[in-house]
């Protein structure tokens, strides 16, 4: 599991996080929410190892600051928000990245296999730049999966950690990205993401995790999180959670 | 339709797989006409049906061929090799394609060095003027690029991290300190030392010797050797620092890496051969647009392609005014200007490369 207990981070003389708590489970897919400014990709962002912090952040047992690139490299992939590529490498390259990172043996065929579960079988060879932003969102996607493409490993379950997976994609891309982590959850992988839609989180997430200013204000399963009192203070802004279609919780802005 | 005018941005397999082959006949193909040319007149058909036929080779053939182009040849190999890697390096380092070994600046402080052996090199005391006698500037070179690209990593490092983007600044304002350094020192030569340093400025492969090479050697063959290494984490570095990492580079240890092997085949180049560009902005450029981006293959094709490039620059600088020969600085500035210039052209056009 990822276990987050007492997390203190800040960058120069800005805290940024204090003193948060938080679990996440395989199997499960944890999703990240909060205002602007409230420490969403940071949090991510510390969980990945890229920045320093005091507290404790075990993944699997393994405290992250204290724990080899390349062994978390086997452990966890890290979908960033915006990634650039600074040259123009074809897809087949670009996912073959994420490979060299993993231990995984048969190579070429998770490459394929890996843009074919992102719709982008037959691409391979196309240079990334020549792409749209969405596909290259995918392509990303597609190079993390590669990373991580068996839930489990010998040593226990594997991670996927996403910063907004779902910004820069259209609804059916989406919902296939949606496809992909519960398939991944289900097969025993842990999944947190970073998201910005309320209501997609609450369809698709196990656990909803609130934040503000730096700290966990909410978490549990989507009924318990997506509640009036809680949203519309953490969001500054009078709101109503609704039911629809059937028994799953929904937003709409409290006017309507 | 559309689809099908799409794939023709794709680069063919093919084309990748008939390069390397192609690379080391260019190789060999220069390296022959390099040898078999010059304002002697020996010609190795000559020397080669003597050898054939027993008769013995002549004193003068013998010093012309192993003694001055042989040497000459292999300096030409190495120096276009380790600048045509360390721009690659570079690059991949930087995360541009425009990058060269300029920015960590070897070519500011191999600069500075030669210039004060040339101007202050008669101040030296006797003994040690006497021992390092004709290697004063190359060691001078030499030990200025490695001061410059230290003092540069030092100043961009804080608590183990290295901000490429300090490196970047910092290189500008040393380079702008050593060129006026270099300025106050040109202003105190005197006519023949002006003329020296003029010189050492446009690079030159003339007074190669295998006592020259042998201490190059050194430095660049080791360096060669280990810069495919790097190949895995350049890759990965295209993503960023933070992607790297987390695919489980250890960024760090690549930057320190990249920058050490930058020095040692710049840096020995540099004071080899004096100055000579382009070839460490032309040569991975070329081959990227032919090939792709991967590391894996751009650093050997790029030792490969300067190589190859720099022993035919040095033959057109040895045949343009023969029997005298040019700067082979100004030949590869004259060749590789209008490619560079293309290049930004095809980059335009293609929004990004």
């Amino acid at each position: 599991m990822l276990r987050i207990s007492d997390l203190h981070l800040s960058l120069g003389r800005t805290k940024l996080l204090h003193g948060l708590d938080l679990d996440a489970h395989p199997g499960e897919i944890t999703a990240i929410l909060g205002p602007n400014g409230s420490g969403k990709s940071t949090l991510l962002r510390a969980c990945a190892g890229e920045l320093p912090y005091t507290g404790s952040i075990r993944l699997q047992g393994h405290e992250i600051a204290q724990t080899a690139p390349w062994r978390l490299a086997a452990l966890r992939g890290v979908l960033e928000q915006s990634p650039s590529v600074a040259f123009p490498f074809t897809l087949r390259e670009l996912v073959q990245l994420g490979l060299h990172a993993g231990i995984e043996a048969e190579q070429d065929e998770i490459v394929i296999a890996a843009l074919a579960e992102v719709g982008l079988a037959g691409m391979a060879d196309r240079p990334i730049h020549a792409l749209s932003g969405g596909q290259q969102a995918r392509a990303h996607l597609a190079r993390v999966r590669a990373q991580i493409w068996r839930a489990q490993s010998h040593s226990g379950p594997r991670w996927l950690l996403l910063d907004e997976p779902m910004a820069s994609l259209d609804i059916g891309h989406q919902m296939a990205l949606v496809a992909i982590l519960r398939r991944f959850a289900a097969e025993g992988g842990g999944v947190v993401t970073v998201m910005h839609d309320l209501n997609l989180s609450a369809q698709i997430a196990d656990r909803m995790v609130l934040m503000a200013k730096g700290k966990v204000v909410a978490s549990g399963p989507p009924r318990a999180v997506m509640r009036d009192e809680i949203l519309s203070a953490v969001y500054g802004c009078p709101l109503r959670v609704g039911v629809s279609p059937a028994t799953l919780p929904w937003l709409v802005p409290a006017f309507v | 339709m559309a689809m099908a005018s799409l794939d023709l941005m794709a680069r063919p397999e093919r084309m990748r797989g008939g390069l390397r082959p192609a690379l080391i006949a260019l190789l060999m193909l220069a390296s022959i006409l390099s040898v078999t040319t010059g304002a002697a007149g020996v010609s190795l058909a000559h020397v080669t049906a003597d050898w054939i036929t027993g008769k013995e080779i002549g004193l003068r053939e013998r010093v012309v061929l192993f003694d001055i182009r042989l040497p000459r040849l292999a300096m030409a190999v190495m120096v276009g090799a380790a600048l045509a890697v360390a721009g690659a390096v570079m690059q991949g380092l930087f995360r541009n394609p425009l990058a060269d070994p300029g920015i960590v600046g070897v070519g500011a402080g191999a600069g500075l060095g030669a210039v004060a052996s040339i101007v202050l090199g008669g101040m030296l005391p006797g003994a040690l003027a006497a021992t390092l006698g004709p290697h004063l500037v190359p060691v001078a070179a030499f030990l200025g690029a490695w001061a410059a690209t230290l003092l540069l990593y030092r100043v961009a490092s804080r608590a183990g991290r290295t901000s490429v983007a300090t490196l970047l600044l910092a290189g500008i304002a040393m380079a702008a300190m050593a060129g006026a350094l270099t300025g106050v020192l040109t202003y105190l030569a005197d006519d023949q030392q002006l003329r020296d340093l003029t010189f050492w400025g446009m690079g030159s492969l003339a007074g190669a010797s295998w006592s020259k090479l042998a201490v190059a050697t050194g430095l660049i063959v080791p360096a060669l050797i280990l810069a495919p290494q790097l190949a895995r984490g350049l890759n990965a570095l295209a993503l960023g620092e933070a992607a790297a990492a987390h695919m489980g580079t250890d960024v760090e240890r690549l930057k320190r890496h990249c920058v050490l092997a930058v020095a040692a085949l710049a840096g020995a180049s540099v004071a080899l051969a004096g100055g000579i560009g382009f070839v460490g902005i032309v040569v991975p450029h070329l081959l990227r647009l032919i090939a792709g981006p991967d590391h894996r293959r751009l650093l050997v094709d790029s030792a490969l392609l300067g190589a190859a490039l720099l022993v035919l620059a040095d033959l057109i600088a040895r045949l343009i005014v023969s029997p005298a020969e040019m700067p082979i600085g100004i030949v590869t500035a004259i060749l590789g200007a209008p490619v560079f210039l293309w290049i930004l052209l095809q980059r335009r056009s293609f929004g990004s490369l």
